[in-house]
């Protein structure tokens, strides 16, 4: 068992927990990714470590409560526990040798880029951060980002907070300037991702995308995260999760990521009614 | 007097039209008078051929004769001097290949029916006998274990037995390995597997789920901070295949590991767990083996049509003949000499059916079976939601990714040498993480073999 040391509700649908787990924290490194299973009968669901601190022994997870797991996950508190938690699983992310790199975070993406913006900023790099949401009720980590990051755009889709628009504008608009980029990390929607690469392609910038797909095991077993990528099959546990956005093919990503959609909607339409009548 | 039956006493089975709609076990098991009667069939020939048959040396004869005595507690404990796991062998083992293949009585008729009374013996244990085994005390050495399938549970036990401070360390939130995400409940209960782990636990044996060696810890921290004076790898074969034809990426297309995994071990067939699985109307698996059929039987129980794929003919399944019959009972078609080609997809990229081609067999190759190559012309589609690759399974890259020194084969294999030991001193592998995907017992000889070569090495240091 795992206890939940503390949580934080970072907007109305995303939460954050550090967990007590001082073996996976100890080897903890940016662009990893842990599996947790709620309850006896939970799922095994995987999520990119947002953080973590040796001393206290916790992995911070961050999470956006989508699913029946996500919203089990969410209605416990500091103090109970989790049943399983096991990792760090996934190579971490390449961050040696670089001057300057673009991070590209959206929605609760920016959870897992932020710990690899704050390793680059902590390795001597110039970082440069774009994170998007899609309403200024859904920005999360804005602060934490500006202390790492040189040059900080936060954007919106409707413009309530930051500038108006999708992250590749002020990406373009960077690159166009004359920035020049040794790499670019883009963490957040898979759409986001392909055209984050889309973007940096025709610059020829190195453009690295986190992906997270469906998996059971998360050492290679199962074989259900697997991805083509420049034309290959990869599994994204072990051969990932990172890979170079140039290669993956997004589309096949987004079908193979919606496989269960209707098996989520109807569970977690199930357990949010229960809860309701729970609460009367 | 011996039963002089040419053969074996049947043992019932769930009815076939029940077990499309349940995961209980299929085959029943002996009684006490079934058991006795087909024990009584046994000659106790002097050389005891079937003995040479049983990789981990079983003395078949003596607790047969205990059977037939009405002394099963005897009998277990006979079983038990060789075997760590009577209850999971006694169901899975491929008996017909191995002690049954050798039995004297095979030749003008079937042979006995050992794998059938093994299991009754260890049956019969599990629920008459009180576990008295308390832990032998500590000898101070610290052995790990990374890996709780046949063979980490085999040399774990055999290790604690000799007074060695055993963990074992398993990936995955429960002990049992591809017994208990491989298997499928109806061949081998969950609560069969787990009793024999609780019997491990109160031997003092220590178990730590959720951790993932070459992850969590390395083989060097393991040994060189934690202390442990040896380590034996027993990962597996875990790693799927696929066979790299177009379309394999499409929704509803599945590895036959995590089609089983969902099912096996998280029970996505059952409504409280959280694990979805597609419900198939119609499912082709492809591939001849033991896991093929296991999919293939799986899928049929959660409702759907399957059709097993081969490309060779029903001579040369790789399958045990059993489970190809309980196959066919339970109303599963075969395809023999058809090898798909592509899966075909509708607009949401879910799978709609596959192309195959006819085969014929030519020549043997290299492995001794006949060569399937492809009939010109003779593509063919056969609808399917749900496609299971049932190919096989190669070593899991973790530990030889993280083991530095480490020496393995081109595939992927641990080399090691007969007793278990590898590249590094200290550190010891058997099972499939060996040999590439093989059977249980064969994984349990392995964990055998290298625990007594652990208890060498730790002595002579």
């Amino acid at each position: 068992m795992f206890e939940i040391k503390s949580k934080k509700c970072l907007n109305p649908t995303v939460t954050m927990m550090d967990i007590y787990a001082p073996n996976v924290a100890k080897k903890a490194k940016p662009g990893q990714f842990i599996i947790l299973r709620v309850d006896s009968t939970g799922e095994r669901i995987p999520l990119t470590i947002a953080g973590r601190d040796i001393d206290d022994g916790t992995v911070k997870i961050i999470f956006q409560i989508a699913g029946r797991t996500t919203f089990s996950l969410n209605q416990l508190n500091e103090g109970d526990f989790i049943s399983d938690f096991v990792g760090p699983l996934g190579n971490p992310t390449k961050l040696d040798g670089f001057k300057k790199v673009c991070i590209v975070g959206g929605g609760v993406g920016c959870a897992i880029a932020l710990p690899v913006a704050q390793q680059l900023y902590k390795n001597g790099c110039e970082v440069h951060s774009i994170i998007g949401f899609r309403n200024k009720d859904l920005v999360i980590l804005e602060d934490e980002f500006k202390s790492v990051s040189s040059k900080l755009t936060l954007m919106t889709d409707d413009g309530s907070a930051g500038r108006k628009g999708v992250v590749t504008q002020p990406l373009k608009e960077a690159i166009d300037q004359g920035e020049s980029y040794d790499e670019v990390i883009a963490i957040g929607p898979l759409v986001m991702m392909k055209f984050v690469a889309a973007t940096t392609k025709p610059y020829n910038i190195k453009t690295t995308v986190s992906m997270n797909p469906i998996m059971i095991d998360g050492t290679g077993m199962c074989g259900g995260c697997r991805l083509t990528v420049g034309g290959e099959t990869k599994f994204a546990c072990v051969d990932g999760p990172d890979f170079d956005g140039f290669e993956v093919d997004f589309d096949e990503a987004m079908k193979r990521g919606s496989m269960y959609k209707d098996f989520e909607r109807h569970a977690y339409d199930e357990q949010c009614n229960l809860f309701k009548k729970e609460v009367k | 007097m011996a039963n002089l039956s040419p053969v074996k006493q049947p043992m019932l089975l769930l009815n076939a039209e029940m077990r499309a709609e349940t995961f209980e076990e299929v085959a029943l098991g002996y009684s006490e008078t079934e058991a006795v009667k087909e024990a009584e069939r046994c000659l106790h020939c002097k050389n005891m051929p079937c003995v040479s048959g049983c990789p981990v040396s079983i003395q078949i004869p003596d607790f047969i004769k205990m059977i037939t005595e009405n002394n099963y507690e005897g009998a277990y404990q006979k079983i038990a001097e060789a075997s760590a796991l009577p209850a999971v062998c006694g169901r899975v083992c491929p008996q017909e290949r191995q002690c049954e293949k050798n039995c004297v009585r095979g030749i003008k008729g079937e042979a006995v029916a050992i794998g059938r009374l093994e299991r009754f013996v260890a049956d019969y244990h599990n629920n008459h006998a009180v576990d008295h085994r308390k832990p032998v005390p500590s000898n101070g050495h610290k052995v790990a274990v990374i890996g709780s399938g046949p063979s980490g549970l085999t040399c774990a036990g055999e290790l604690r037995r000799m007074g060695y401070d055993v963990t074992v360390f398993e990936a995955l939130h429960i002990a049992g390995g591809v017994l208990v995400y491989g298997i499928p409940e109806f061949r081998l209960p969950k609560r069969t597997v787990q009793k024999e782990i609780d019997g491990l636990l109160k031997m003092g044996v220590k178990i730590e789920t959720n951790t993932v060696i070459g992850k969590t810890f390395t083989i060097n921290e393991l040994m060189n901070e934690q202390g442990f004076d040896a380590v034996f790898v027993g990962s597996g074969a875990g790693l799927p295949k696929f066979m790299k034809i177009p379309g394999e990426n499409l929704r509803g297309v599945y590895s036959a590991n995590e089609f089983l995994t969902r099912i096996n071990l998280m029970k996505a067939y059952q409504a409280d767990s959280s694990t979805p699985i597609m419900h198939p109307g119609k499912t082709i698996v492809v591939g001849g083996g033991n896991v093929a059929m296991d999919a293939a039987r799986c899928a049929r129980r959660l409702g759907s049509h399957v059709t097993v794929v081969y490309r060779r003919t029903k001579n040369e399944l790789p399958a045990r003949k059993e489970e190809v019959e309980h196959a066919v009972e339970e109303g599963i078609e075969f395809s023999f000499l058809t090898n798909p080609v592509k899966i075909n997809g509708d607009e949401n990229s879910s799978a709609v059916s596959v192309t195959c081609q006819k085969m014929e067999l030519s020549e043997a190759d290299a492995s001794g079976r006949a060569r399937p190559v492809p009939v010109p012309h003779s593509d063919f589609d056969i609808e399917a939601d749900v496609v299971i690759m049932a190919l096989g399974t190669s070593p899991n890259p973790l530990i030889k990714s993280t083991t530095e020194g480490l020496e393995t084969q081109k595939w992927g294999g641990i080399v090691a040498d007969e007793t278990g030991a590898t590249s590094i001193p200290g550190v010891f592998a058997g099972g499939d993480a060996v040999t590439g995907a093989a059977t249980v017992i064969l994984a349990m000889g392995a964990g055998k073999t290298a625990a007594k070569a652990i208890d060498e090495y730790i002595k002579s240091k």
